[in-house]
């Protein structure tokens, strides 16, 4: 079997197209670089979604957490205390034990009079179940960033902003908002990445890979167990990982540019990338 | 453990989970948390270690020890650690086990590598076949340490090498004016004032490790995840403490102990840092003046 016919029958089997069975004997380099390959599309998948849904969820959090009233701020501090505080993976056997125990009909709810069915069963399935659990936990690590960030403006902004006659919304929009994510920016990078590196975890903790869909450390450990040699298939994630860094980085490195376009050359912030703020 | 629990059919509620809680099994479950707090106690130390060696390697003035400190240091940073773990719980396995074969059975003629199977003579097999029960569990718990402290000394390496950058220039070359070897200068200046600019980064480390101690379960360690599974599983009335799906209980048990966890660091290290900055030329440490002078 060509390498051609390989790439044709394995490189969308993680999301259910193509040859339905996995190769069994006799791996080639091809097949293994292929079908890893194709599992990195439910990394990509569960680390943009979340990432993306996050954002906004820890914008506000972040606000939340810099107000003055009670009520708002401690919600938001015991949210990213549970979250940043336990093991992604714990949360992951949590989340999905949660999941199980809902009714497999599905929850009746009555609203406005007339009565709801919501169906329970997608939210054990990875696609959902885990997105959700990583959603949750990308908004709590960069809550903490943007809250440092927020209280770092430099007051000037704010006070020069007031001069302008702004207020609310529209000092927030157009001067804290900016402020902070160039601030945090640095910071949210590397949470980016180790997100990224995060969502090889979802198909090792409780969430089952139906159908042999998973991702592409879940065929890596396939590939491994089957061969008994780990030098091929882990090195080729490996690979996979550094190269969707390197995108990650390059993607960031222009909002940041962005970011920063106001300020003389010298004072303009360089990304750093540290293991700050992984799991 | 109590003398009422021999029939646990007829006791009442409270009774009951006196003893269920005490059964020989969840015993087990109390003595896997110390699985974990040994696995910390161990591996922070030798990933220090390992740390300390990666960042003075990638230092070095000779090139290709300077270049394995930095791939070293700068790997961890764009492949998941999880991946490492898996890679590195068969490949020191087997690496191991070739070391051996090579030593211990020279006239060997079969190739090692038969199709889909690692074959190295018995004498070299680890632990050997025969070997008790209790040692293949040290065993394995001996190479997730391993594993563990290479993936945290490369972070740590990281962190380290920052710290050793960030010590101001002038001490180094007031040294040298001193007239201290480079050796010297590394060994009385650099490294004591380092610590207090790699501590955030190593608090920040020792966070991370706490929160990947449940990734042991996936290294095939009996940790805590594995008992909690395991006794939370429903129990049919064949046994003797029959009960529905309690794993959610279970796992939020977990939860609690790791946010405990999780805070105790954060109280213990925020002394530890106080500590440190005394008489330091940070920010830190002239805070610390001003309040004692004030």
């Amino acid at each position: 079997m060509s390498c051609l016919q390989t790439i044709q029958d394995y490189a969308l089997r993680s999301v259910g197209i193509g040859e339905r069975l996995l190769p069994r004997s006799d791996f080639t380099l091809c097949e293994q670089v292929t079908l890893i390959g194709s599992g990195l599309i439910w990394n990509v998948y569960f680390g943009a979604l979340a990432l993306l849904c996050g954002f906004f969820l820890a914008t506000g959090l972040a606000l939340m957490r810099n107000s003055h009233l009670r009520i708002l701020r401690k919600p938001s501090e015991w949210f990213v205390f549970v979250f940043r505080g336990s093991p992604l993976f714990i949360q992951f056997f949590l989340a999905y034990q949660l999941f199980v125990m809902l009714p497999r009909t599905g929850v009746e709810f009555h609203l406005l009079g007339a009565a709801f069915t919501a169906e329970t069963g997608w939210l054990t399935r990875a696609w959902a179940g885990a997105l959700i659990v990583l959603f949750l936990n990308t908004a709590a690590y960069s809550a903490e960033i943007f809250h440092g960030a927020l209280r770092s403006v430099p007051s000037g902004d704010i006070e020069a902003a007031d001069a302008y006659g702004m207020s609310g919304f529209s000092r927030f929009r157009r001067i804290i908002w900016p402020t902070m994510l160039r601030l945090a920016w640095p910071a949210y990078t590397n949470e980016a990445i180790f997100l990224f590196h995060a969502t090889t975890l979802v198909f090792f903790s409780s969430f089952p890979a139906w159908q042999q869909k998973g991702d592409a450390l879940y065929y890596a450990s396939y590939f491994a167990d089957k061969t008994f040699n780990p030098f091929i298939p882990y090195p080729i994630v490996a690979g996979y990982f550094i190269i969707l860094t390197l995108l990650i980085i390059t993607l960031f490195n222009a909002v940041n540019r962005r970011l920063n376009r106001h300020l003389p050359q010298d004072a303009r912030r360089r990304l750093r990338i540290r293991p700050q703020v992984i799991r | 453990m109590f003398s009422f629990c021999t029939d646990p059919d007829t006791l009442e509620t409270a009774r009951w989970f006196a003893c269920y809680l005490t059964s020989g099994k969840h015993l087990g479950f109390y003595a896997s948390f110390g699985t974990v707090l040994l696995l910390l106690a161990i591996t922070a130390p030798v990933a220090l270690a390992f740390g300390f060696g990666g960042a003075v390697a990638a230092r070095s003035r000779f090139l290709p020890l300077r270049l394995f400190g930095q791939g070293y240091t700068s790997i961890v940073r764009g492949v998941p650690d999880i991946v490492f773990f898996l890679f590195f719980v068969i490949a020191l396995d087997q690496a191991f086990e070739w070391l051996r074969h090579q030593v211990k059975c020279p006239d060997w003629d079969q190739p090692i590598r038969q199709g889909n199977d690692f074959l190295v003579c018995p004498a070299a097999k680890l632990p050997l076949g025969n070997a008790p029960q209790w040692v293949h569990e040290s065993y394995g718990f001996a190479l997730a340490v391993l594993t563990f402290a290479i993936v945290f000394g490369a972070f740590a390496a990281n962190v380290l090498h920052g710290a050793m950058r960030a010590v101001p220039r002038a001490q180094i070359e007031t040294a040298a004016a001193y007239g201290m070897t480079e050796s010297q200068a590394f060994r009385r200046i650099l490294v004591p004032q380092m610590w207090i600019y790699a501590l955030p980064g190593l608090s920040n480390l020792w966070m991370i490790l706490i929160k990947a101690t449940p990734l042991l379960f996936l290294l095939g360690v009996e940790d805590i995840v594995y008992w909690a599974r395991e006794l939370g599983g429903m129990k049919t009335q064949i046994y003797a403490y029959p009960h529905p799906d309690w794993r959610l209980w279970y796992l939020l048990g977990l939860l609690v102990f790791y946010l405990g966890l999780t805070k105790l660091s954060e109280i213990v290290l925020g002394r530890l840092t106080v500590r440190l900055s005394h008489g330091q030329a940070t920010l830190g440490g002239a805070a610390l003046q001003k309040a004692a002078t004030a």
